[in-house]
């Protein structure tokens, strides 16, 4: 079959306004081609500024704030829509290609109900009659698994869960019957356990309709799954361009490489349960309206061991942290540090005990003041803890960036001035610096690319053989639980589900949704996919 | 930041503040006569002797003109400082510590608001003796309510965000989260909203000296000029229109500086890395 969406040699350049210098255009996209049949999926991967979001809208005629498309064709059923006029352009644009972005919750509109949303392209392309779309809309809502098809578009956006309304994207996207959907990222917002149901209604959808697809993403495993082709993408160049199986299970690129040989399991684990650090004990915890957010959750963490917290947004984990550092005080139960028990509200607790346990945030942009430099960021533990000052200040700072891997260079920067690896260091400096007995590390790696989260895990990995520090790691991420913990506990509707030492949590006999749990974790493996859906015990409690 | 990237709109506002405060501080020297000394007859046309012609009593226009700069913005400059002092002080305690301290500052300030800013100065001046320093306490006191608005919005946004939780987790005081963490990020938005603060006292300076409550005469100021001259429009005598006149454009410069920098620190925000 002929090749219906081709694109050759696009470049792509933005205008970058560098400090102190004179705006100039940089290419973010140098010289990419590829080609699609019709019917089949291509997906794009690559870190964060790798240009594949840019590609992906380019396939829109579509340039977000600065960005031109400078040179190359992008042809759709052998036509140059880089050349269109503006009126061609916004036929094109939700009629033959259309556009599923990332966050869905965000890209509705939360007055209108979904059926008018769903259908308006089509309307508005004068594509089919009011009745008609309805029709093919509440025929899309079936395909995509949604419930109760006939009436799921008579809600609001905000009656539906996250996994609905990235189906209602979807559907947004197919119904004006396109020839090539652009998928931004579609499931990268949500739980591994409503992810695989997206995923799984995403590929069906794409097979029912017959259209193609650009599908974006970081993540090598989704894309396994879902595509007949894989293009690898650093730096708005191509890596590596081949079929599925040609990328994974033969890649020629070393990059290619990395990027599927990421977090390799430890299978260790420390054994030793003598001299426990942390202990909770039958903690029950609400916020202000008083529904508990965590139910009698009891479990201790030995000295120089990490305890992986696992669970689903609105599990109640990052509750727990709260109620660990206490901001948020136990409305019941007990919380001892060495032994001690400590005062459930931290203004309460002492200097030494909160320098004790510290925390490290899933942001790291909003958890460092942006008006402070390195040096002040990390230095202000130092000198509020242990009184440091002048040169025996500047030594420690030193000493710290050099812990994590860092320059002395970088002490005089602003965190904006970082990149989002560096800026995570950091904060992990400024835990470090109080010398801390343990690290709460809230998803610290979730916002992170495949790469520079290896190296922070790989890091914290370090500090931990280095100064015996433990680590509470609150994650959604089976594989890094897989490689640092110790002791895992899985947590459900704020009760803790299952809690042990790594080799029993993770080994059989499950309940059923730790089953569902470990067997929603992507891995790289042509048919993955259909082999999970099968042999399901139960579906995601929040799809 | 560079003189080009100025926009032309800022270079004007920036030069007629600059020429302003360079008649106020140099009054004695560019004045071509004194602020209180009758060197004419009244209300006389300009010519080559009188600039701007001469006022009510025969005194140099232009000349108390630079002198009424000197009281004018003195006055103003100090009421906004005093009153942004007092404003952002009470508001970062009230969005830092929340609760009943919060609670209280807040429904004190509402009462103070829920008054007619020109009605409880009139009343508060006419009781209270009458000295530049209580003018300059009660235009502090009142236009502070604003700033207390303003302060305990932008730092509420900032004290929940995760560097202040971290700094509260760290054990830190009140004071260093207000001064150390909340401050510096609250800074633009309070500098601009400062300019146009600046104008308002201006004008709300101008104001009580036109109703006889603000700078006493014979002490030369733009509001009071207005008053003594407003007379002479019946004569078709424009002496009252030039104060009025320098009151607008300092006004109008201090926005133009203002609008600049709105921009600028909302630019910084604005930004978007897409990849």
């Amino acid at each position: 079959m002929a090749d219906f969406f081709t694109v050759r040699d696009l470049r792509i350049a933005a205008k970058v306004y560098p400090p102190g210098e004179r705006p100039r255009d940089m290419e973010i996209v140098s010289g990419v081609s590829f080609s699609l049949e019709k019917g089949k999926v291509l997906g794009l991967i690559g870190e964060s500024g790798a240009g594949k979001s840019t590609i992906g809208l380019a396939a829109l005629a579509y340039g977000r704030g600065g960005i031109r498309i400078t040179g190359g064709e992008v042809l759709l059923d052998g036509e140059d829509i880089v050349t269109f006029s503006k009126r061609d352009i916004r036929r094109l644009r939700g009629a033959r290609v259309a556009y599923v972005a990332q966050s869905a919750a965000a890209a509705f509109n939360p007055a209108h109900r979904l059926i008018d949303q769903v259908v308006e392209a089509t309307l508005l392309h004068r594509l089919m009659d009011r009745p008609s779309a309805r029709a093919r809309a509440v025929h899309l809502f079936e395909v995509l698994g949604l419930p109760d098809p006939d009436h799921f578009g008579d809600r609001y956006p905000h009656q539906v869960s996250g996994g609905q309304l990235q189906r209602a994207m979807t559907a947004m996207a197919l119904c004006p019957n396109p020839e090539l959907i652009v998928f931004d990222e579609p499931t990268t917002a949500l739980d591994v356990t409503t992810q695989i149901d997206v995923l799984a209604a995403i590929k069906h959808a794409i097979r029912e309709t017959g259209t193609s697809a650009l599908y974006i993403t970081h993540d090598l495993a989704v894309v396994t799954q879902i595509a007949d082709d894989i293009m690898v993408l650093r730096n708005g160049q191509t890596v590596e361009y081949g079929t599925v199986s040609q990328i994974i299970e033969a890649p020629k690129e070393d990059y290619t490489k990395a990027l599927i040989g990421v977090r390799k399991s430890r299978e260790t684990e420390a054994t030793d349960q003598s001299g426990t650090l942390l202990k909770v004990e039958n903690v029950t915890a609400a916020y202000g309206n008083g529904v508990p957010v965590l139910k009698d959750i009891s479990l201790h963490l030995p000295k120089g061991q990490t305890l992986a917290i696992v669970g689903e947004s609105g599990s109640g984990k990052s509750t727990l942290a709260r109620a660990i550092t206490g901001l948020l005080p136990p409305s019941d139960g007990r919380i001892l540090f060495d032994d001690e028990v400590l005062p459930a509200l931290q203004k309460r607790r002492s200097k030494d005990q909160l320098r004790r346990i510290q925390l490290i945030y899933q942001m790291a942009d909003t958890a460092m003041n942006p008006r402070q430099t390195v040096s002040q960021i990390i230095g202000r533990p130092l000198t509020f803890y242990f009184g440091l000052r002048g040169r025996e200040k500047a030594r420690h700072i030193a000493e710290l960036l050099d812990a994590i891997e860092m320059g002395e260079g970088f002490a005089d920067r602003y965190p904006g001035e970082l990149s989002g690896g560096q800026k995570q260091r950091v904060a992990i400096a400024r835990a470090l610096a109080a010398k801390p007995d343990l690290i709460l590390c809230d998803e610290p790696t979730s916002a992170l690319d495949p790469l520079v989260a290896e190296g922070i895990l790989d890091l914290l990995m370090r500090l931990q053989r280095e100064t015996a520090v433990s680590y509470l790691f609150i994650t959604h991420d089976i594989s890094i639980v897989r490689a640092l913990a110790d002791s895992v506990a899985i947590m459900l509707n704020g009760r803790l589900q299952r809690f042990g030492p790594k080799s029993q949590v993770l080994l059989p006999p499950f309940d059923d949704y730790t089953d569902l749990l470990l067997k929603s974790v992507p891995e790289m493996r042509i048919g993955w996919l259909e082999e999970v859906l099968k042999s399901r015990h139960i579906t995601s409690a929040g799809n | 930041m560079r003189a080009r990237d100025i926009p032309p709109s800022a270079w004007i506002g920036i030069i007629g503040i600059t020429v302003t405060a360079g008649a106020a501080v140099f009054a004695p020297y560019v004045a071509p006569y004194g602020e209180r000394e009758i060197v004419g007859d009244i209300w006389e046309p300009m010519s080559s002797t009188f600039l701007l012609g001469t006022d009510n009593l025969g005194r140099d226009l232009l000349s108390r003109l630079i002198y009424g700069a000197r009281t004018t913005l003195a006055v103003a400059l100090a009421a906004s400082v005093l009153s942004f002092s007092i404003g952002i002080t009470l508001s970062f305690i009230a969005a830092a510590t929340r609760g009943v301290v919060d609670q209280g500052l807040s429904r004190l300030n509402d009462l103070m608001m829920s008054i007619p800013t020109l009605i409880f100065a009139l009343v508060l001046l006419a009781v209270l003796p009458q000295s530049v320093w209580v003018l300059i306490l009660v235009m502090a006191v009142l236009d502070s309510t604003r700033v207390f608005r303003l302060g305990r919005a932008i730092a509420l946004d900032i004290s929940v965000m995760e560097f202040v939780e971290a700094a509260r987790l760290r054990g830190e005081r009140t004071i260093w989260i207000i001064f150390r963490e909340i401050l510096p990020n609250a800074l633009s938005p309070l500098l601009a909203e400062f300019g146009l603060r600046f104008a308002f006292s201006i004008l709300f300076l101008s104001t009580l000296s036109f109703l006889g409550l603000g700078i006493q005469p014979p002490t030369a100021d733009w509001g009071g000029m207005v008053k003594d001259n407003k007379d002479g429009i019946i004569f078709a005598v424009s002496a009252a229109l030039i104060p009025g006149a320098a009151i607008a454009t300092l006004a109008v410069c201090v926005n133009l500086v203002v609008d600049w920098l709105l921009k600028r620190t909302s630019s910084l925000k604005g930004g978007r890395d897409d990849g």
